[in-house]
């Protein structure tokens, strides 16, 4: 296992040494790709002038806002959807008829409504992020097993503890599978929302680098985004362990026996 | 007044495409306080079925259930029922100890005491120094016997069991038979088994239902009147047993071929 | 759930008395209507959209980008995964690339596409290959890393060579993993190539549906996102009918399971 690792970080570097040489070189075009060093001295230019961060803290205010508005409303509705036949069913058509729309064209509707404002952005995110959490929860709630349920009945507790102590915690896996698929998705759109309606954010900044032909700041811009997407992985793991150190433990012990 | 009174208890389900199949026939009985008592039946005779009804998770077709002198119609708030299925029927995201006193919870009892009461419970089913492991941390054995503290924290008055020894090993359930005898002497609680296993009904039963095949009538009650405390070898050793078992077997038998 | 099959005529209720809502609410309140047009007034747009032949173009340009993008990156991902999947040197070597790569949200990749490859179909099929790459790559490697030991031993007895047990034995016993990631992909390939549109397009319905929104025709923005959202439908049932073709042997296998 440690080899292996020890391959990959090696090749991975010797892919990076080779960009390097090749731009150094100039072997292609150095517009479209300048060296490596180049762009990481841009982005650590970027990064202490606090010009990347800013950027950065404009996306996330957007897309955090979309995204929790998205688990506000919709755990909730799947977890009704999940435990009542009625609301399912009164909720179903609705739902199918909106899910096949790909995210991005909602941008122009919501470009429609706000202009460029940040409530388009977090109506966007809202919008993509909704599917994945609602269908999570939906299952989740729907899947608890009779015989936790009948056991939690015979115990007397009343239909709103039951959903409280017994129902939330048992399809807690799956919520957090739909929120922790919405994570990528939301990052995803708030970039492609910024690249076409916004002054701010690192979306508009990486697209705006490229029309401006400053192409190590593109590139800089990129990397900044890839450490973001890497970090909100992380936080979410970590929340994860926080919140539900028996289900973590619980996969560990399934994936070892 | 007897702690449970079921009056001409009748089951049926509408199956899809519209047909009806009657799972319980007619079925009247009483259970006084204190007592340990057991329906034996073949599998699929509606036993669990029977259970729910009483436990007030399914509405009975026709007939009454009173627990307590008040007619069943939600479950009643002095009754457990433990399931075969612990592994489903335990809190996964609670520890042992969170699982306990769930039971303490569900009266309403959140003190720190509860948090005692419910260590001495883990204690009396054996599972000292387990508190802390989650349940599917535990072998089957020991789950059974967290879901078995767990109902008795809540301290009912009835405590129903749907065969909750079936889907352990020959061992295990001698251990936990003994474990659920002592319980029942120590704490007086009565009891209401059900097993397919006829020498644990006879073994573990002041009386004893046979129940036919579907639609699962009362052929017979047998009285059983073995010394308590009763003893896994001595007890199953006696004469009589054998003769109870084969009665009981044969009965079944003659009722069963449909 | 027993009556699940029969018509949701509670849903349909709840959907038409939305329509009728928004309908009412934009016949009744002229400042909206700029925004949302009554749905009579869209749908007949649509339809005169569609006769004139001028959205069908823009519908068949996505399409062919769609297709394009989505089987280039498919094939490229399977073969990859399988390679990376089945060889340990070549997996560790790639393991942290791919780690390194793939936290990046992929539409980042729309402005070097376009620096490397201009505006155009090639720059938005590009993107869009980019993109659905990942979960079939992913799912593939995983697939084909969890075929049972024994089955590929089964395989050598039966003395298969390296190729045949690669598409005969370790290819489909990594099936189930593979559509997951490809139906994953499906609507990644579908967003990617409306954005690729979007961002930097001149034609398809991306593009149309946000040029349309620019110069204030809400009515033929909203046609085009309905025509949109048919496709992605269509699209999904059509993958889902294959998938039951495909994977008839498995859907056996798991109803046996669960009895």
């Amino acid at each position: 296992m440690r080899e292996s690792r020890f391959n990959g970080v090696l090749f991975l570097i010797g892919l990076l040494l080779v960009w390097e040489l090749v731009a150094q070189a100039e072997l292609i075009n150095p517009l479209i790709v300048p060296p490596l060093s180049r762009i990481l001295r841009i982005f650590a230019e970027l990064f202490w002038s606090g010009h990347i961060p800013l950027q950065i803290l404009a996306s996330m205010k957007r897309a955090l806002l979309g995204y929790f508005l998205a688990a506000a409303v919709f755990i909730p509705l799947g977890i009704s959807m999940g435990l009542s036949q009625t609301v399912y069913r009164l909720f179903e058509v609705v739902v199918e008829m909106l899910r096949p729309v790909p995210p991005p064209v909602m941008i122009p509707v919501a470009l429609l409504f706000f202009g460029l404002e940040d409530e388009m952005k977090i109506f966007v995110i809202f919008f993509s992020c909704a599917w994945p959490i609602l269908l999570n929860a939906l299952d989740g709630a729907r899947n608890v097993d009779r015989v936790l349920l009948n056991t939690a009945r015979t115990f007397g507790l009343p239909q709103r503890k039951i959903i409280w102590n017994v129902i939330l915690p048992a399809s807690s896996p799956q919520i957090m599978t739909g929120l922790k698929v919405s994570l990528p998705i939301m990052l995803i759109l708030v970039v492609i929302s910024e690249m076409v309606g916004s002054t701010d954010g690192i979306g508009y900044f990486i697209l705006d680098s490229q029309r401006r032909f400053r192409i190590a700041q593109m590139y800089a811009g990129m990397f900044a985004l890839a450490i973001l997407g890497y970090t909100l992985n992380q936080v979410f793991s970590l929340l994860y362990k926080l919140v539900m150190p028996w289900h973590v433990a619980l996969m560990r012990l399934r994936d070892g026996s | 007044m007897p702690i449970l009174e079921v009056q001409n208890l009748s089951k049926t389900y509408r199956q899809m495409g519209g047909e009806t199949t009657l799972a319980i026939g007619d079925i009247s009985c009483k259970v006084e306080p204190g007592e340990f008592v057991s329906f034996v039946g073949p599998s699929g005779c509606g036993k669990t079925t029977l259970l729910m009804s009483i436990a007030g998770l399914i509405a009975p077709s026709t007939g009454k259930i009173i627990v307590h002198g008040k007619e069943v119609s939600g479950p009643p708030a002095n009754l457990i029922l433990v399931f075969q299925e612990f592994n489903k029927s335990l809190f996964a995201w609670r520890s042992v100890l969170g699982n306990v006193r769930f039971g303490l919870e569900a009266r309403g009892n959140h003190s720190r005491e509860s948090a005692n009461k419910a260590r001495s419970l883990i204690e009396l089913v054996g599972l000292k120094g387990f508190e802390n492991h989650y349940p599917w941390e535990l072998s089957g054995g020991m789950q059974q016997r967290v879901a078995i503290a767990r109902a008795l924290a809540y301290e009912p008055e009835l405590l129903l069991m749907d065969e909750p020894f079936g889907s352990l090993d020959a061992l295990t359930r001698l251990e936990l038979e003994d474990t659920l005898l002592k319980l029942w002497e120590e704490l007086g609680t009565t009891i209401l088994f059900i097993t397919h296993d006829i020498e644990e009904a006879i073994y573990l039963s002041d009386r004893i239902w046979l129940l036919s095949r579907r639609p699962s009538q009362i052929v017979e009650e047998l009285a059983i009147d073995f010394a308590r405390p009763r003893d896994q070898i001595t007890t199953r050793a006696e004469a009589r047993f054998m003769g109870i078992r084969n009665r009981i077997y044969q009965r079944i038998n003659s009722e069963g071929a449909p | 759930m027993n009556d699940s099959r029969s018509f949701n005529w509670q849903g349909w209720s709840v959907f038409g008395a939305l329509l009728l809502l928004w309908e009412c609410a934009s016949r009744f309140n002229p400042d909206l209507q700029l925004y949302l047009p009554p749905v009579s007034q869209i749908l007949g747009t649509l339809a005169r959209l569609i006769v004139s032949g001028q959205i069908v173009t823009h519908l068949a340009i996505t399409f062919t980008r769609f297709l394009e993008g989505y089987f280039l990156a498919a094939v490229i991902a399977v073969i990859l995964g399988a390679v990376l999947g089945y060889f340990r040197f070549a997996h560790s070597l790639f393991e942290t690339v791919i780690e390194f790569l793939r936290p990046m949200p992929s539409v980042a990749i729309i402005p070097v596409a376009v620096l490397l490859l201009g505006i155009g179909d090639s720059m938005i099929v590009a993107v869009t290959v980019y993109a659905s790459l990942w979960p079939v790559l992913i799912n593939t490697i995983d697939g084909v890393r969890h075929t049972e030991r024994t089955l590929i031993d089964t395989g050598r007895t039966f003395g298969l060579s390296r190729r045949r047990l690669l598409w005969q034995v370790v290819l489909p016993a990594a099936s189930p993993y593979i559509v997951t990631g490809l139906r994953v992909s499906l609507s990644i390939a579908l967003i990617l190539v409306t954005t690729g549109e979007m961002v930097a397009g001149s034609r398809g319905l991306g593009f149309f549906i946000l040029d349309q929104e620019r110069s204030m025709n809400s009515g033929n923005m909203y046609a085009g996102i309905i025509l949109v959202a048919g496709l992605g439908y269509l699209l999904n049932r059509l993958f889902l009918l294959c998938e039951e073709r495909a994977m008839k042997w498995r859907h056996g296998m798991i109803a046996r399971e669960a009895v």
